[in-house]
This record gives structure tokens, sequence and C-alpha cells, in this order.
């Protein structure tokens, strides 16, 4: 890789203090830090460091999206085809859904990478890695028939006032992708609820099955919880929903390449599904006898399997960054986000999609759970010995 | 016997270049020098000048802050220079020494047991011994007039490729067990020390026997566990307002000399390790001896780094540099100034790592060699719960380093800034993913205790 070596070492001079771009620096500091892991050696403090940087990080929590998106892909073309009635191919759906999402990636990275950039070059600061990851997250929350200026202005929206303004990667106290959906949710709310799930471009010589039904299982499950699919279908993911949250199975590999690579909590995982599971065991209990339908009565699994619960709690509530810090912290961190997702969606039908509310609330509330678990180590610090 | 400790957090990083145990004496090189900056804190006043005739023992400067804290001439000879670098701060007092023997100034030869608490102390302090005495709080150079609520010396060391203290030990026993039986008397009977448990050529039982057995701590588990301030948490935890002594244990043999032979006899053992040498091995050599003389025609490369000390808490060195007064090993490992083609994406079966990011985490056993490459940039904190894998102290590393950020001094009380030194952080610095220079931070911290709290 001499070559590219010798390319990016000719033009730096261009980009250094002094250089005609000087101003662009952070901008070629990225590229080719992208390139190549600099050759900087330690210069006090510790000799040796950890191989683990913050790309690889960024890169490992890619990585674990991946199954979710090649799912999503193939489920945009399922539920395309399955609308107009057609037999398709798996190839065929997943080719479908690849032109679909693509475009949607392609202008979330775009934009947000767009806007990171000339921040970085007007504040003089590195570009961070974190919008690698929430480039891809943003596309994956959101509905395959979103306009691509909507995603371009979540884009701009999430690095722009979920990062940039309180000093960027690190600094953030939401989930920058997660305040994107949460922004689109609020401002177009005609775009990101209802009969939105499903691609319903034309298909000549077909039309849209009598049997279909835009619907997606949150809505049907507070009418009456007996209506939604299976649970084998909600866990495997033959449903309708946003790009990538669909599949509990994928986001189950997803967080299986989280947990052993060790970038995200597991502490926050599983209690989050704890959480959820004993708001739903306590609901069924004092569930109302007299209304067999009421959503209070659904089994408890099944708030793992609905809706985007297991794609939320693996991938935006484990952001180190907007989660509780301590170890201790996360465990009720997690348990809270549970339990207030099945009461968001059981008692109020107007957010159906109770996981991305409750986790931007508990983003604003971890602050305060450290805070109490910090002031509680100090107590016992005192007391001891 | 006091009970096991078990220390779970921590870790070993297991590098190329463990010495063998065979020691080879090194004659005493033509300039010796004693290097106030080794000295944290010390403002260096001198008692000697150029052309001036001394003898080992007699003191060349002392701090300008506290005047009985003098500091000793390893070596008999011609003062021949004074380094001064900016703002004329004294880098090193240079001495022409004697080739054939050392003339030593005389102290009274006693057995320190039968000596009381004062006239330890004046022994130590006339001949610059004192100096080996350190404190917690801050890690600094203990102060005579305070009474500390225990001494604790840490019988291992279990940096990476640390030398095997048992070995050291064994060399100089009988004057191992004499400066135990200083401090001993120093601590008021209180002297605690850390032994780790089970392993093979450790301190033996017997070169302890002056301590009680219920003082004789056992610690089991990773690095750090050889720290004493580990040691110290898990036995004692030093509160506000307490102070507990600590000595290196090869200084304990120092100040065994000063009272067993009367004299300031400072060479001291220490092992030369990392992949850039030959054959890794122990060393004997006086204190301030010149760092070419064990270095040359002993590395492999000459791209190379050499620190005293270990990889994660050593200071940067170089062949003109002199041996330090604290050194017990000197470290060379390569140079990692090549930039890697997509580094940061490719498998890394030979990246050593906490996070399991790299296959390397399926061989727990490999061993490494290590270059000095950062391996990324800084940034942010982000990665949460990282340092508190590797800090077994109950402290949340985070939150302390951010109150040192913010200079906030009741929350540094609060979360135990008495309790540690840089050393203890040194791991944390080592798998922050955010490469940020956690023992500066530290440093910067305990500076600032000092002087404002």
């Amino acid at each position: 890789m001499k070559f590219l070596q010798n390319i990016v070492d000719s033009v730096k001079p261009h980009f250094v203090k002094g250089g005609r771009f000087e101003k662009l620096y952070p901008v070629f500091e990225a590229f080719e830090t992208f390139l190549f892991v600099p050759g900087e050696t330690t210069s006090h403090g510790v000799h040796v460091r950890d191989a683990m940087d913050m790309k690889r990080t960024m890169m490992a929590v890619i990585l674990a999206l991946i199954p979710a998106t090649l799912f999503g892909m193939w489920n945009v073309g399922y539920q395309h085809y399955l609308a107009f009635g057609m037999e398709a191919t798996l190839m065929e759906n997943f080719m479908f859904g690849f032109w679909k999402v693509l475009p949607i990636i392609i202008v979330s990275y775009a934009v947000g990478l767009g806007v990171e950039f000339a921040f970085s070059a007007l504040r003089g600061h590195p570009v961070s890695e974190g919008y690698l990851v929430t480039g891809l997250l943003i596309p994956l929350t959101l509905p395959v028939t979103i306009p691509l200026w909507m995603v371009a202005l979540a884009a701009v929206f999430c690095t722009l006032l979920g990062k940039e303004i309180f000093g960027g990667t690190g600094m953030n106290f939401m989930n920058p992708a997660l305040l994107a959906r949460a922004f689109l949710f609020f401002a177009f709310p005609a775009f990101m609820s209802g009969d939105i799930w499903t691609d319903l471009s034309p298909e000549a010589g077909h039309a849209v099955v009598d049997a279909f039904s835009g619907a997606t299982n949150l809505v049907a499950f507070d009418a009456n919880f007996h209506n939604v699919q299976s649970a084998s279908d909600m866990f495997w993911g033959f449903e309708q929903g946003s790009i990538g949250e669909t599949s509990a199975a994928a986001c189950l590999i997803g967080a299986l390449i989280l947990i052993i690579t060790g970038v995200g909590s597991w502490r926050i995982i599983v209690s989050a599904c704890l959480g959820a599971l004993l708001m739903g065991l306590t609901l069924n209990m004092v569930a109302p006898a007299d209304l067999p339908n009421h959503a209070m009565h659904t089994p408890a699994y099944y708030h793992l399997l609905i809706g985007s619960f297991a794609f939320g709690v693996v991938f935006m509530a484990t952001d180190p960054v907007s989660a509780a810090q301590t170890e201790k912290g996360k465990w009720i961190y997690g348990l809270l986000i549970g339990a207030f997702t099945v009461i968001l969606r059981v008692f109020n039908p107007a957010y159906p999609e109770g996981v991305m509310l409750s986790i931007l609330l508990m983003n604003v509330f971890a602050p305060l759970i450290d805070h109490i678990v910090v002031e509680q180590h100090i107590k016992s610090r005192l007391k001891r010995a | 016997m006091g009970k096991t400790i078990n220390i779970r957090r921590g870790f070993d990083i297991k590098l190329k270049g463990a010495a063998d145990k065979t020691i080879s004496e090194l004659p005493t090189s033509d300039v010796v020098a004693v290097k106030p900056p080794d000295f944290t804190g010390v403002v260096p006043k001198l008692l000697v000048n150029p052309g001036d005739d001394v003898v080992a023992g007699q003191p060349l400067f002392f701090d300008k802050n506290r005047p009985n804290l003098r500091f000793p001439s390893p070596v008999s000879g011609e003062v021949a220079e004074v380094v001064r670098g900016a703002k004329r701060r004294i880098l090193e007092v240079r001495i022409l020494a004697d080739r054939k023997d050392i003339r030593y100034k005389e102290f009274p030869k006693a057995d320190p047991a039968s000596l009381d608490r004062a006239k330890v102390i004046e022994q130590l302090v006339d001949s610059g011994c004192w100096q080996y005495i350190r404190q917690r709080p801050y890690s600094i150079i203990a102060d005579p007039v305070d009474m500390p609520k225990a001494v604790f010396v840490s019988c291992f060391d279990s940096a990476p490729m640390a030398p095997d203290m048992g070995y050291v030990v064994n060399l100089d026993k009988e004057n191992f067990q004499a400066g135990l039986q200083a401090l001993n008397v120093l601590a008021n009977g209180q002297l605690h020390v850390g032994v780790r448990d089970g392993a093979d050529g450790q301190v033996s039982d017997s070169d302890i026997a002056v301590v009680p057995a219920d003082r004789i701590h056992h610690f089991r588990g990773p690095h750090p566990a050889g720290n004493v301030g580990v040691q110290i948490h898990h036995v004692n935890p030093i509160k506000k307002d307490e102070m507990v002594w600590t000595v290196n244990i090869q200084d304990v043999i120092i100040i065994g000399r000063l009272f067993r032979e009367g004299r300031f006899r400072a060479d001291r053992v220490f092992a030369l390790t990392g992949s850039c040498v030959n054959e890794p091995q122990y060393f004997q050599a006086v204190t301030g001896q010149r760092m070419s003389t064990v270095l040359n025609g002993r590395l492999n490369s000459d791209h190379c780094r050499v620190i005293q000390g270990n990889v994660l808490t050593g200071k940067k060195s170089s062949s003109d540099d002199f041996l330090s007064f604290y050194t017990n090993q000197i470290t060379v490992i390569p140079e990692g100034d090549q930039p890697e083609f997509f580094g940061w994406l490719l498998p890394g079966f030979k990246k050593l790592s906490l996070s399991r990011t790299f296959f390397s985490w399926l061989a727990p056993n490999r061993v490494y060699d290590l270059d000095t490459n950062m391996h990324g940039e800084e940034r942010a904190f982000v990665i949460s719960g990282q340092y508190d894998r590797v800090l077994p102290m109950n402290i949340y590393p985070v939150y302390l380093l951010k109150a040192i950020l913010a200079r906030d001094i009741e929350r540094m009380e609060q979360l135990g800034i008495y309790e540690v030194a840089e050393e203890d952080f040194a791991l944390c610095e080592f798998v922050c993913t955010s490469k940020i220079n956690v023992q500066e931070i530290v440093a910067e911290g305990l500076a600032y205790m000092q002087t404002e709290g």
C-alpha cells in the first residue's frame, strides 16, 4: 500500500498549517486516518496501547447491524410482493428491497457526513467516528416509503442538534439517531404512521390484494391483542415495520456480536428485556378480566417481539454516550426502558412505538441515575473500614 | 497468615522478552549522574560545586522546601558538571566516579531492631536514604515529622515483564531483613507486606519473618495486584487526613545496608527486558550508571524505545541517560511509527486488545511483541465501563478523572484521590479506546490537591 501512502503524503503539505487548504485539515485527517491507522507513537504515560480505537468500536456496531440491514432489505421486497399477491424468490425480494433502501442509506451518510465534515472544518476539531453508526441507524428506523428529502433533513437535524451543538460525539446526551427519528415522527406524522409501512409502488398487471392492511402489529395490538401476528412471524420478522427493526432474530445476532466484542453493554440489553417482561407480567396480573381483548392481557414475552423493541434495546439503548455510565446505573436504566416501553404501548395508543420515547426519556434521566449511583458510592466509601 | 485477597479486576499484558535469571555485574561507568527531576515536587539547591571531591553518601543537593531532605551521591569521585535546562533548572549532577574503590561516608552500624524510632529516622535522614520513604496520599517523598498509620511494602511486581523480586531479594537477604526491621521500627510495629499467593520464586517466608504473620497479606490475581496502592486499598484504605508510607522492595535493601554496613551503598539489581533485547537478563549496577553501558551491544535493533521502568509506568530514556533512583527494570520495545493500511478493519490476530473486536482474544495465552503505536487518535470519553475492568479498587475512575479535570477538590476527595497514584491508573490508560492520557490527569489531580487541598 506504499502507493496510496505516497499519494496521501504528497497532498498532506497542502492541508497542514500554512498550506493552501489548512482549513480543511480535519477533512483531510479524517480520510487519512480512515485509510491508515497513523504511525503516531505514545509520547508520555503508557508506552504501549490497546489496539482498540473509536473506528474499530464503530466498525463492530456496523457489523452487528448488517444482519438487520440485509433482512430489512429482503423484508421490504417480501412485504411488497405480498401486498400485490405475487410470488417472488428470495433474490427478487432482496433486490427489490436493496434498490429501495440503498438510496436512503446513501442520502443519510452523504448528508450527515457532509454536515459533520463542514462542522469539523469550521470548528477545527477532528471528525469523530460516531456518524459511521448513526448514518446507518437512521435509515433502519424509518419506513421504506419515506421521501429522501426527509432523510436528509433528519440527518442534518441529528448531526447539528443531536450532537454538534453539544461539542460532538461523546458530548451529546441523547442518542442522535433516535432523536432524528423522533424529529421526523413529530414533524411529519403523516409519513411516519398510518399506511406507510409497505412499499406499494405499482406493479404492472397487479393490484393490491384485498386482504392487505397497512396496520402494524403495534396498531393491531391496541385494538385487540389477539390480532397481532404469530410470535414466530414477529420473531423472524415477517411483518410490516421500519426497514431494520422487524426481525428480532437479526437483532439477536447483532446483540450477540455486541456482547461478545464487549462493545455493547449486556447489562443494558438484559435489564431492558427483564424490565419489559416484569412490567408485562405485572399488567397481566392486574388486567381487567371483563375485557379479554385488552392490551394488558398480552403475554409478556410478546412485548420483546412486537415493534422495534429488540432493535431499540440492542442498538439504541446501548449507545455508551447517552446511556447510564455506571455499571449499576446501567441496570436501572435498562429496567426502566423496558418497563416504560410496555406502559407506553399499553396505555397510550397515540404513541404506539413506546420504545423510541422511553429510550429518549431514559437518555435524559441517565445522568440523574448515574448521579444517584455515584452518591451512593461515595456514601459507601465513607462508611467503609 | 492473613487471608488471601483475590484481585479479580486487572490485566496481565503478556510481552515477549522477560528476563532470564542470570545476573551480570556492570563496572561503574566513567560518569555517574543524579537527576533531580526523578524526585517529583523537589526543588533542588546544590550543596556541591564542580571540581569538589565527594564520597558516596555525601549529599549533593537538598530540597528548597524541606531542607532536611538531602540527596546523596551514589559514588565517590569528583563533581564534573551540573547540567541545567530551561530556566536554569538542574537536570543532572554528573560525577566522575572513582574507578577502583568507592569511598563511603561512614554512618553508625547498628541492629535497627535495637534502635528507637527517632534514631532510625535520624540515620535515614542523615544518610539521604529518606528519599526512599514515600507517602500516600500524593505518592511523594514522606515528611519525617509525620506519623503514618502504617508502612507498606509490596514484595512483588506484577507489571509486564517485571523483575522477579524473590530473585532480587535472594541476592542480598540479610540486608533486606535488616531493612524490614528498620521499617518496622519506623512504623511502630505497623509494617505490612504484600506477597503473591502461591507463586514460585517469590519472596520466601523466612525473608519476611520479621513481620508478624497477621501483617503479611497474600494477593492473587492479575496486574495491578502488585501495586502497593491496590494492596493498601484492600488491607487498610486511606481516609481523609490519614497517611501511609510505602517503600519499594529494592530500596528496603539499600536501607538495610545503611544499618548493617554503615554506608549508603546504592547499587541495585534491575532487569533488562523487552523484545528488542538480545538476551534479556538481570544486571547489578550502581544507581546513576550511564545507560549506554547497559544497552550497548545488547539490542537487536536501533529503532526502539528505551524505557526506564515497565511499559506502563516507565519513563522514556536513551543510552545517553543515567539509571534513575527508583529504576528496577529497563524495557526496550520497537517504535511503532509505521502507518498501517486499514489497520482498524483487519481481523487482528496479532493485536492485543481487552475488547474482543480483535480475533486475538481467541488465543488468551499468546505472548505479544507490542510496539509504541497509539493505535488510534485521541477522542472524547465515549465507551463506559472500560476503566472499571482494570482498576481493582472501590473507585469510579471516570468520575474521579472528571472531578480532577473540573478541579473540584471536594469531589476528588469523595471519590478517592487520596488512595491513588498514577501507576494505579496505568492500565486504564492502556485500555482506553479514546486514547486519553489518564496518568497525566491523575498526576495533575495529585499535584493540585497538594497545593490547594
